[in-house]
């Protein structure tokens, strides 16, 4: 993705969804995209490939050399589903309650490859769903989705994305709308799919702890913008945009000196006029004057390679947070 | 499955039964106990039909066996006699019957294509001018009385259409399809255009309304990631979700008509059960007019019974209740 915009016209304005977004995805990668709900993590993929109704997408979207936005619906239409799987946040609405589950996924494969006789992709589909972990496949195949539990819809919509064995898997929120158990059988299956065929990963979720079981590199978004890129040791370990940090602080597993978890104050900007600073400005405990008239740009920091942050304020002088503390105490006492 | 039909049909069968009661209640209690055989007899009968009527339907005993030989003559497919025109109901009816089916058969068909196209094109390019000219169009049909759109019909590619020298629709009336499939399409044309003109309004809208819901829906953009062409998207996972409230509605407006539809059968004279049951009731002749009941009814029933086994049909979590 290079320099992706997303806008809706709507009757109250123009929402801007997603504010030039650029990250890529090199083969058998798995990269993580982190935010919020509204950060735009669902769009800046969905409007690449033509899936977000009524979106006006601006912008580079290149898969393999070749521009998406730039292509025919017919082209676009032939990567989808065969090079790019996609997989989506609710497994209970995704698949189609009046076909059979071995229907949908043979017809995934036939669309593309018409050449498959109905024998060679019933075969291809008792594969995929053993490959998936789902069991009795043979006899599974011919269930409907209701017939399913939610883990083995996801596992059905997974095998329907790798059908045609594609080189990149869009992963979005695949285990937010399942139990925890579940959430761990399916990253499992996607570790899987990561280690044994290779296939490069696109993980869109806001669940931090996905993140660190899975992806190699993570991409943090905030009301349309990156803010902070890097490697998942970089993102853990030497985070540097506040926003990151919020993320990590209002983690149950980050234990704070209370032993509390730290929610980060106030909402997102409206995507319609945002603010003309920093996205997260208003929201961030280090704000400058600066922050809010000017838009940091994404820039390299920390010693890594591809670790880019878009703050003005180096890491080294912000002020500590017992600092904080007696400065908000003293504002307290002015106001 | 097999007991959810179980079920269904059960209940059919209660309906009709609960059918007959009123039927029965109405026009062998209502008059009062001596004055059944005079109403069923029609005006102008002589003395010694009434009181062969009361002695055919037993009714000087109590009204509980009087019932049980009016549902048994029922039972029996056997739906009365007109002491007017000295006819047996079922030969009123048999030959009434074709002609509402006639209407039926071929105004259905077109009234579900009218509406469903039109209302899946609304859905997928909702506030285009399709959309708009279909909702336009829609609404005028819809706000048509059937006699007005009727006549209007008749004159317009009939009459004048005749008399200028073009005379692809004949006069109104109706041709048996036995006696030549062509005269009898040509015949009905402009009815099942009136019938379904007005009727496809409802569906276009109902259509439109159920394909909207849907295509938002996420196994639709599911469809879309696995590179289904879109018309396939919209026809084979869209249509084929959104068609329970279209065959809902079908169902009802089929059932009714079954009864006759009244109207269309006035306007361009088919002797119809519509129209039957019209001079029947112009006439107060109530054996006639409890055949045309007893038969409608049936007709809703067995409409009704028609749609929930296509429900199953069409959506597989019907049939597990």
């Amino acid at each position: 993705m290079d320099n992706l915009w997303v806008r809706f016209h709507t009757p109250d304005g123009v929402v801007q969804a997603v504010r030039g977004v650029s990250f890529a995805v090199e083969p058998g990668e798995t990269l993580g995209i982190v935010g919020e709900s509204g950060s735009g993590k669902t769009l800046a993929t969905q409007a690449a490939f033509g899936l977000a109704a009524g979106a006006r997408v601006e912008g580079r979207a290149v898969f393999d050399r070749r521009d998406l936005l730039e292509m025919t619906v017919r082209d676009r239409r032939e990567i989808l589903g065969s090079q790019v799987g996609m997989v989506f946040q609710n497994p209970l609405s995704s698949l189609h309650p009046m076909y059979r589950v071995g229907w949908q996924l043979s017809e995934a494969i036939r669309i593309h490859d018409r050449s498959m006789s109905r024998r060679a992709a019933h075969a291809r589909v008792v594969e995929l769903l053993s490959l998936v972990g789902i069991p009795q496949p043979e006899r599974r195949i011919d269930d409907f989705p209701h017939q399913f539990s939610g883990g083995m819809r996801q596992r059905a919509m997974i095998a329907m994305a790798i059908a045609l064995g594609p080189a990149l898997l869009i992963a979005d929120e695949p285990t937010t709308a399942v139990d925890v158990t579940i959430q761990a059988q399916i990253l499992q299956v996607l570790k899987q799919l990561k280690e044994e065929l290779g296939i490069a990963i696109v993980m869109i979720t806001h669940d931090l702890g996905v993140i660190a079981q899975l992806a190699d590199r993570v991409v943090v978004l905030y009301a349309g913008k990156v803010m902070e890129q890097g490697s998942v040791r970089d993102l853990f370990y030497e985070h540097h945009h506040p926003y990151t940090e919020g993320l990590l602080r209002s983690l149950p597993a980050a234990e704070t000196e209370r032993g509390q978890l730290v929610p980060i104050e106030g909402q997102p900007p409206s995507p319609i006029d945002p603010p003309p600073g920093c996205p997260f400005a208003p929201r961030c405990r280090y704000r400058m004057d600066r922050c809010v008239v000017e838009q940091p740009r994404l820039e390299p920091v920390g010693g890594h390679r591809g670790h880019d942050s878009a703050c003005f304020l180096p890491k080294d002088r912000r002020p500590s947070d017992d600092r904080i503390a007696v400065e908000a105490a003293k504002g307290d006492d002015s106001g | 499955m097999i007991r959810f039909l179980a079920r269904r049909i059960a209940l059919g069968v209660l309906v009709m039964w609960c059918v007959t009661l009123v039927v029965f209640l109405i026009f062998y209690v209502g008059p009062g106990a001596g004055d059944v055989a005079r109403a069923l007899a029609g005006r102008e009968a002589p003395p010694s039909t009434v009181a062969l009527i009361a002695r055919n339907l037993l009714l000087d005993r109590p009204w509980y066996v009087q019932y049980g030989h009016f549902l048994s003559q029922l039972l029996h497919g056997n739906l009365g006699y007109d002491y007017y025109n000295s006819e047996s109901v079922n030969t009123i009816i048999a030959q009434a019957f074709p002609v509402t089916f006639s209407l039926i058969i071929g105004a259905a068909p077109l009234w579900l294509a009218f509406g469903i196209l039109s209302g899946v094109y609304s859905a997928v390019r909702p506030r285009s001018l399709g959309d708009r000219t279909f909702t336009g169009v829609a609404l005028l049909f819809y706000s048509t009385p059937t006699f007005v759109l009727g006549v209007l019909l008749i004159l317009v590619l009939y009459y004048e259409l005749t008399v200028h020298g073009v005379s692809i629709f004949p006069a109104p009336g109706y041709v048996p399809f036995t006696q030549s499939p062509l005269q009898w399409a040509r015949a009905l044309i402009l009815p099942w255009l009136a019938l379904a003109l007005v009727l496809a309004a409802a569906y276009t809208r109902l259509t439109r309304s159920s394909m909207l819901d849907v295509l938002g829906e996420d196994y639709v953009r599911t469809a879309r990631a696995k590179g289904v062409p879109e018309r396939r998207v919209i026809f084979r996972h869209a249509l084929r979700a959104a068609l329970n409230p279209i065959v809902t509605q079908a169902g009802i407006d089929i059932g009714v008509l079954f009864g006759g539809a009244v109207i269309t059968e006035q306007v361009f004279d088919l002797p119809g059960l519509g129209w039957v049951a019209v001079h029947a009731i112009q006439e107060q002749d109530l054996p006639v007019i409890i055949g045309v009941v007893v038969v409608a009814s049936a007709g809703v029933v067995a409409a009704n019974l028609i749609v929930d086994i296509l429900y199953a049909v069409l959506d597989p979590r019907v049939r597990l209740h």
